[in-house]
């Protein structure tokens, strides 16, 4: 994949977006239900790529001692959650998915 | 411009940067983790330090790394940047009724900046205070965050590279770790967990679809859910 092709496909459609309604104005409106919808985005696609990392990190579900990204990752949505902290989370989760490696992971 | 203009502008700027700091120690860490999970993720030190110059989204630029990692095709990526971005629609869309009449030598560039700190922290000022010289003050805003995210990716950047082992030593699950941590918050309100938890379930379901179908679906069924939820709780509100 040519990533400065893939970059600026990103940076395009990002200053459009964000330049909608400050730059082009009035003529544009969202309806109602596109408003609420987007308040579902992030959660969506962040748990849509989380909950496979987790449950099948090598692309066929491990549910075993073997996987430390489970109990890994389920620290840190806990701890996030619990605390609101994300760097404490990631920090705490990433011990975590350490010593399940070291004390359960062979080799 | 008189002496007096020149420095009131000044001040606007720098107060604009001093109002963002604490959003600038927020996104440090996330600078630095881009820049180290890009270089694991086969992107290299320019194309790395390239899209946080030119895309400037945190979260569309963690997505865009995994998928680019994933030899995701570019409709897709495109795709996810899309629907990933579109909340700045909504920033975009408030703002506009304080920069209306502002030159678009203005408005494209305050545009290109839009992040979710610096619309928190130029909203805030403009409801409160009003947005007479306010495109100063959205300036130094910006520039805070532009820079700072600048300089946190290239140590991310550095990081990643001087240290080539990180990638083996589990920073794929960082990235895991931090879209849990992310995500998990947002998670109170019942319909947001409905969201979650039907992606997830869609996403484990379509594992594998070519061109990261399985990632589309998952939000579709995702978002679909969350409105579905919030529509019945709506109405159990209005029945009692």
């Amino acid at each position: 994949m040519n990533h400065w092709l893939a970059i600026s496909g990103m940076m395009l459609l990002t200053v459009l977006i964000r330049a909608s309604f400050l730059v082009f104005g009035q003529r544009l409106t969202f309806p109602d239900w596109l408003n609420r919808a987007l308040h579902y985005v992030p959660p969506a696609v962040l748990s849509a790529l989380v909950v496979p990392m987790a449950l099948a990190p090598a692309g066929t579900v491990d549910i075993s001692l073997q996987n430390a990204y489970l109990p890994g990752i389920i620290v840190a949505a806990l701890v996030a959650w619990k605390s609101g902290k994300t760097l404490l989370a990631i920090v705490i989760s990433f011990v975590v998915y350490g010593l399940w490696r070291w004390g359960f992971v062979p080799g | 411009m008189s002496q007096q203009t020149c420095s009131s502008r000044r001040a606007l700027l720098l107060e604009g940067v001093r109002d963002t700091v604490p959003m600038l120690v927020g996104a440090a860490p996330f600078g630095v983790i881009f820049g180290t999970l890009a270089i694991a993720a086969g992107l290299s030190s320019a194309t790395a330090i390239g899209m946080s110059v030119l895309v400037f989204a945190g979260s569309s630029q963690f997505i865009g790394v995994s998928l680019i990692g994933a030899g995701t095709a570019l409709p897709v990526l495109w795709l996810t940047t899309f629907v990933v971005n579109l909340r700045h629609a909504l920033y975009s869309a408030t703002l506009l009724p304080f920069a209306r009449d502002w030159s678009l030598a203005w408005r494209w560039p305050l545009a290109f900046w839009l992040t979710d700190e610096t619309f928190a922290v130029v909203e805030h000022r403009f409801r409160t205070k009003g947005a007479a010289g306010g495109q100063w003050y959205w300036l130094g805003s910006s520039l805070a965050m532009y820079g700072n995210w600048l300089l946190w990716t290239v140590v991310g950047v550095s990081l990643g590279q001087s240290l080539p082992g990180l990638a083996n030593l589990g920073l794929d699950f960082a990235m895991g770790a931090t879209f849990a941590a992310i995500v998990a918050p947002q998670l109170k309100r019942r319909p947001a967990l409905g969201a979650a938890v039907a992606a997830g379930v869609v996403a484990m379901l379509g594992r594998g679809l070519p061109y990261k179908l399985d990632l589309m679906l998952a939000a579709l069924a995702g978002v679909t859910s969350g409105l579905l939820l919030e529509g019945l709780a709506g109405r159990k509100e209005q029945s009692t």
